[in-house]
């Protein structure tokens, strides 16, 4: 529906400046692939953004598997590499957000979630792959949408009903006449627009990146024609700068999205003030 | 945007509406990958991380057990050796006195010899002097006797009256050796 079906690349190889062809920019059509199998128009198919997901979850589990199946009390480089990075979700997200004691139960949920957006995004850099599948808004979306299930339903288990209405709605007495309009505003805010946010943050970063590798990457090839050349190699450097700082991003942003996911949570256990 | 592009843009569908089966497999995905860490890798991590934090605690235990054990002997020894010099110090102390007392006793052992021996000289002396003065008297008495008998052509031989004589005239001697004193 979207591409060519013969076109494997991300763009018309064939075009050059100075050919007569227009620049083939990028666009929404980078972020989608025909089915690799199956049909698009049925709802039952299987693309190269499905492929990556599965395929990272392989990578997050192969790694940790190979780290922490048989660990050591003294450990490997794979061990201590994987400690490294357990210990810093663990200590510098989860505790530091909601404290050990309340924390310790959801350790093993906001490190998934860590490792999985991370992987989700490095395929954007990874050669073959080179698509993060975050920038395929279903894939943040639906962990998102994980993460406000359970922050409300805890909400709910830990203040009852009303309890949990209050805390959604931040009502506050103190407030008179203006406490209508802020809790519609605060249950507006928390209820809607905080997971499509916590979704958008991540979709829109990595498909702002990816964009942005695509363009350098396609102006390179494009330009390489005639005096373009010189341009080509300009614009050759930037796909390499903006590839090492997509790695920053990258890692940055699956930050921010547990981050964001333990404030939302902790939030929820929170006794009402 | 070029045409080409604006058509391909419309007829794409929103980035925002999220097809169904990409829901589906992003959440299966994630799933695979929290049944996997929760149930069996980070138990697993966190078992051998409490398994380290407790040998270290342990080792710290033992070294601070070993700390104390040092720290107890090195007193005991420091008592030792303090109980040690005390007791040299005293054997010491013992020996001065032991030494001053046998030097004392030595000492007035050998005054005792040497007043012992003055004093048997003395009475050695003085027994030699009166033997000598007994002896003497009778010789110059029995020279008087024979002098004075030569003299008055008297026989004195009748003892008595002889000493008799040389008494009185041994008196009248020391007399005048008195006199002329």
């Amino acid at each position: 529906m979207s591409a060519d079906p013969t076109q494997v690349l991300a763009f018309e190889t064939d075009c050059h400046i100075f050919d007569g062809c227009g620049f083939p920019s990028p666009g929404l059509h980078s972020f989608l692939f025909d089915p690799l199998w199956g049909n698009g128009d049925s709802n039952v198919y299987f693309n190269k953004t499905m492929l990556l997901a599965l395929l990272g979850s392989v990578v997050v589990i192969g790694f940790f598997w190979a780290a922490f199946r048989r660990p050591q009390v003294v450990p490997g480089k794979l061990q201590m590499v994987a400690e490294t990075g357990y210990d810093f979700v663990r200590r510098g997200i989860v505790y530091e957000t909601m404290g050990k004691r309340q924390g310790e139960k959801y350790v093993p949920l906001i490190v998934s979630l860590f490792f999985f957006v991370w992987m989700m995004n490095l395929w954007s850099i990874i050669p073959l792959a080179q698509f993060p599948v975050t920038s395929v808004f279903a894939y943040p979306l639906v962990l998102a949408l994980l993460v406000y299930v359970v922050w409300v339903s805890l909400t709910f288990k830990k203040h009852g009903f009303v309890g949990a209405l209050k805390n959604f709605t931040g009502y506050d007495k103190s407030l008179g006449a203006a406490l209508p309009v802020v809790m519609l505003i605060e249950a507006f805010s928390n209820l809607l627009v905080r997971p499509f946010t916590h979704a958008v943050r991540l979709f829109a970063n990595m498909f702002a990146g990816h964009i942005l590798i695509v363009l350098f990457t396609i102006a390179s090839w494009y330009l390489l024609n005639g005096i373009g050349i010189a341009y080509a190699g300009v614009s050759f450097l930037m796909v390499l700068v903006m590839t090492v700082f997509e790695l920053f991003i990258q890692a940055l942003q699956a930050y921010v999205f547990v981050l964001l996911a333990c404030t939302y949570i902790q939030g929820a256990l929170a006794e009402h003030h | 945007m070029s045409p080409l592009l604006h058509i391909a843009a419309e007829e794409l569908q929103n980035p925002l509406v999220p097809p169904i089966p990409e829901l589906v497999i992003g959440l299966l995905a994630f799933v695979i990958v929290f049944g996997f860490l929760a149930k069996k890798l980070l138990p697993n991590i966190n078992k051998v991380l409490e398994e380290r934090r407790e040998a270290i605690e342990g080792g710290i235990e033992k070294a601070e057990a070993a700390q104390t054990e040092a720290q107890s002997v090195l007193e005991q020894y420091k008592a030792q050796l303090a109980e040690a010099r005390h007791e040299a110090a005293r054997l010491r102390q013992e020996a001065q006195e032991q030494g001053a007392a046998l030097i004392a006793e030595m000492r007035a052992e050998g005054q005792r010899q040497r007043e012992e021996i003055i004093a048997a000289g003395h009475t050695q002396v003085e027994a030699d002097r009166k033997a000598a003065s007994a002896a003497l008297r009778q010789d110059i008495g029995k020279l008087a006797t024979d002098l004075a008998g030569k003299l008055v052509g008297e026989s004195l031989e009748d003892h008595a009256r002889q000493s008799r004589v040389i008494d009185r005239f041994l008196d009248q001697l020391e007399e005048k050796a008195e006199a002329a004193r």
